[in-house]
């Protein structure tokens, strides 16, 4: 409470006191196993501080080091889970599925892809964290698969028409990384640098890197 | 685990392979998506093999272990409407007993 009462901007509701019926049954469910030993409320802490400490950006340390090491980007599709451990991430608890988004090369058309799980929201947390909002909401699920040329129009990429486009839908025990093509003008950079370009968008797929 | 660890199910279907995704409607929690069933595609990739969700959601072991293949679908195949390009494609995550050949 403040003691101020002729202010007019809004205030948003104090809602500590409303617990959803997930929310009571995460407290009840978290403070039985504290009572009973079997975790410590520092565990608990510092599972949800790890949890919010994974970040677009190990992934966006990944696609650097494949862009500046061929030899690496082939063991990253040939075994994304042993390419992480390689450069000390963690190897998750999935199979990773990396694939590479290609330019048009002689005979070979130019692929794009993208990636949705249709049945809830699979996404390789371990490697980007949370997944946004969107990924999760039915519009992007139920249209991605549908009209994805017409999604992916609508956030701002424009495929031509020449470009095939892969929806992958990570239904069952694979979890996704899109690796995008190296933008060019790109020579020289640092992995450090190239990796400030990569973004969460760019490896589910719904944006490319732009230097 | 006293259990000895079961052998997972033969493959049945390698690479390039015509498949056929069964249109079934078992009740329960499934991991084929209902826009896919009765559809053919290709086996893209065999992923191994894993416990079966239908019976994991429902606190069973899930074995024998079920092969997972990844099944690449033309969009125009599965979508009449469809208007992207010719060569689009849905790559789906399938297990073995959802598939038959084609």
């Amino acid at each position: 409470m403040h003691a101020h009462s002729d202010h007019d901007h809004p205030h948003p509701p104090d809602s500590d006191d409303a617990l959803t019926y997930y929310q009571a049954m995460e407290v009840a469910v978290r403070e039985l196993l504290i009572e009973k030993g079997v975790l410590t409320a520092d565990e608990v802490r510092r599972q949800v501080e790890d949890m919010d400490n994974r970040t677009p950006a190990r992934g966006a340390q990944v696609v650097a080091r494949a862009w500046a090491d061929p030899a690496y980007k082939a063991r990253l599709l040939a075994d994304g889970n042993s390419a992480l451990e390689e450069i000390g991430l963690d190897r998750g608890p999935y199979k990773l599925v990396v694939v590479e988004n290609t330019p048009a090369v002689s005979d070979a058309a130019p692929v794009h892809n993208v990636i949705v799980c249709t049945l809830c929201s699979c996404y390789p947390r371990w490697l980007l964290g949370l997944p946004p909002d969107w990924y999760k909401s039915r519009a992007y699920l139920s249209r991605v698969v549908h009209e994805p040329r017409t999604v992916l129009h609508e956030f701002g990429l424009e495929l031509p028409e020449e470009v095939v486009l892969r929806v992958h839908d990570s239904t069952a025990d694979m979890r996704y990384l899109v690796l995008p093509a190296r933008p060019s003008g790109t020579d020289g950079w640092s992995e450090e640098r190239l990796a400030t370009i990569v973004t969460r968008d760019c490896m589910i797929g719904v944006a490319v890197p732009r230097t | 685990m006293s259990t000895p660890r079961m052998n997972p199910v033969a493959q049945r279907f390698q690479p390039g392979d015509s498949v056929r995704v069964r249109h079934a409607d078992p009740p329960g929690h499934v991991r084929t998506p209902w826009y896919i069933r009765g559809h053919t595609g290709v086996v893209e990739r065999v992923c191994g093999s894993y416990p079966n969700p239908e019976e994991l959601a429902y606190a069973h072991p899930g074995l024998p272990a079920q092969p997972l293949y990844r099944v690449r679908f033309l969009q125009r195949e599965v979508w009449p409407d469809y208007t992207g390009g010719a060569r689009d494609t849905v790559d789906i995550e399938i297990y073995q007993h959802w598939l038959d050949p084609a």
